[in-house]
């Protein structure tokens, strides 16, 4: 295996170990998931009727909003303790390693997310195969949104009060996943085909994959200089 | 050839040039607004189908373009500085954001205004509209970041990474009404086989959109040279501007 596959795994252990060793933090969004989206049957009238209706479009804000609650961090830790200029400074290409952190990051809060929904979907009596197609499209959506997140959380990662600023950033950016993705899940409710906004979040994910790391790269350049 | 590129990023021979600028844009954009309006209001005849109602088209559509002309603007000046260093550059950003974040807020309000007789509607969820939202909320984060630094040349660089990074909604502004078939209309005058508008209306569509043109322009650079006293402040050269006026 040549270096820079190496430092790339090696990134992406030490990120990974650093986030299981706090297990709060982690769990932290996905709680404000759970609990966002049991708000909405509560403050409404719980009729089935309505829940399935807006029941999609519940979930994937509910799953923006925990993601933009996990961005924060991100680069957080890294830019205080100088690992971050370590990074830049290392002989391998920034653009991959930017690449390692926004999956790694994915892992971490995208990936628990879409195990879960099958529970989270029952609150809105969701029937079995929009279930299906609503993982399947967050589990296209969420790295995509891993991806544009850590962008802004790259821009902010210097500033003290960048917590307020990065829903800015992300949330309109996102736009096109919260569409499709909605879209995707009301077509499989209706008993429709979703293939269409399915392949469109596919198409937004190779996009990301292709050109967020260079932003990223970009951006944390311009954080740490 | 690189001479007046390099002049134009020092301040102070970019602020006299810049200042001598602004009556070019400005009175040319000042006829051809007046010229425009007349006309639409007044001379071009109504449209055989939204009657009267369609004149708002001459408000409309200039300010829809100059919000996407706006933002391409901004975007390549931002790269420009990021390539270059131009602090000038970034200037040229910094006095695009605002402007442009107020037309695109005009072609949204004139866009509602239009929709309400002749959809019945203020507001649909469609391509064109959201995408047009959505570049509003791109100004809008573009000037939040820069102003959330603390340190002015690093909100720059960081403000200018996004905006190029808001680039990608620029071709989904325009192609949207391709893609989506919806209740905005297709492109009526920005297509390669002859334009579906009557050469009556069309002239003062166009008067209307130089002059809009001309306006940005005129507008833009009396920001820009405010931006760059302001950035340039404590300057030797601003000093002896003072001490000449």
């Amino acid at each position: 295996m040549n270096s820079t596959g190496q430092a790339m795994l090696a990134l992406a252990r030490r990120d990974l170990r650093a986030a299981l060793r706090r297990w709060g933090e982690l769990g932290l969004p996905l709680m404000f998931f759970v609990i966002v989206v049991t708000l909405f049957p509560l403050g409404l009238a719980p009729e089935r009727d309505l829940l399935g209706s807006i029941g999609p479009g519940v979930l994937w804000v509910a799953a923006l909003l925990a993601s933009l609650l996990a961005l924060e961090g991100l680069f957080r830790s890294d830019m205080e303790d100088g690992s971050m200029e370590q990074l830049i400074l290392s002989p391998q290409p920034l653009v991959l390693l930017a690449l390692v952190k926004a999956l790694t990051h994915w892992a971490l809060t995208g990936l628990p997310l879409v195990v879960l929904t099958p529970l989270v979907a029952q609150a809105f009596y969701l029937p079995a195969n929009a279930t299906w197609v609503l993982m399947l499209a967050l589990l296209l959506a969420t790295p995509t949104l891993s991806l544009i997140g850590a962008v802004a959380a790259a821009l902010t990662a210097s500033l003290r009060r960048g917590a307020g600023i990065l829903g800015i950033l992300v949330l309109p950016l996102a736009l096109p996943l919260l569409v499709f993705g909605a879209r995707a899940t009301d077509l499989a409710v209706q008993g429709q085909s979703a293939t269409g906004p399915l392949y469109l979040l596919a198409a937004l994910l190779v996009l990301a994959i292709t050109l967020a790391p260079l932003a990223i790269a970009a951006a944390l350049r311009i954080s740490v200089d | 050839m690189w001479i007046w590129f390099h002049k134009l990023g020092s301040p102070p021979h970019f602020y006299r040039t810049a200042g001598r600028l602004v009556p070019w844009f400005g009175i040319p954009a000042l006829l051809l607004l007046v010229a425009g309006t007349v006309g639409g209001l007044a001379i071009a005849p109504p449209d055989y189908q939204q009657g009267d109602g369609f004149r708002i088209i001459y408000v409309h559509v200039p300010s829809a373009y100059i919000s996407m002309f706006g933002y391409v603007a901004m975007a390549v000046a931002a790269a420009v500085g990021l390539i270059w260093r131009m602090k000038v550059a970034f200037a040229f950003a910094a006095a695009c954001a605002p402007v442009g974040a107020a037309f695109t807020f005009l072609a949204l309000a004139t866009g509602s205004i239009w929709g309400k007789p002749m959809w019945g509607v203020w507001w649909d969820w469609d391509g064109r509209m959201t995408s047009v939202l959505v570049l509003f909320f791109l100004y809008v984060g573009v000037m939040a970041l820069r102003s959330a630094f603390d340190d002015a040349s690093k909100g720059d660089r960081a403000a200018a990474l996004l905006a190029i990074v808001g680039v990608v909604n620029i071709p989904i502004i325009k192609f949207s009404v391709d893609w989506w078939n919806t209740l905005h209309q297709p492109a009526t005058i920005a297509k390669l086989s002859a334009p579906s508008i009557t050469m009556d209306m069309l002239v003062w569509l166009l008067a209307m959109v130089v002059g809009y043109t001309l306006f940005f322009a005129a507008v833009v650079t009396m920001r820009l040279r405010g931006e760059v006293l302001l950035r340039e402040r404590g300057a030797r050269w601003i000093r002896e501007l003072n001490a000449h006026a």
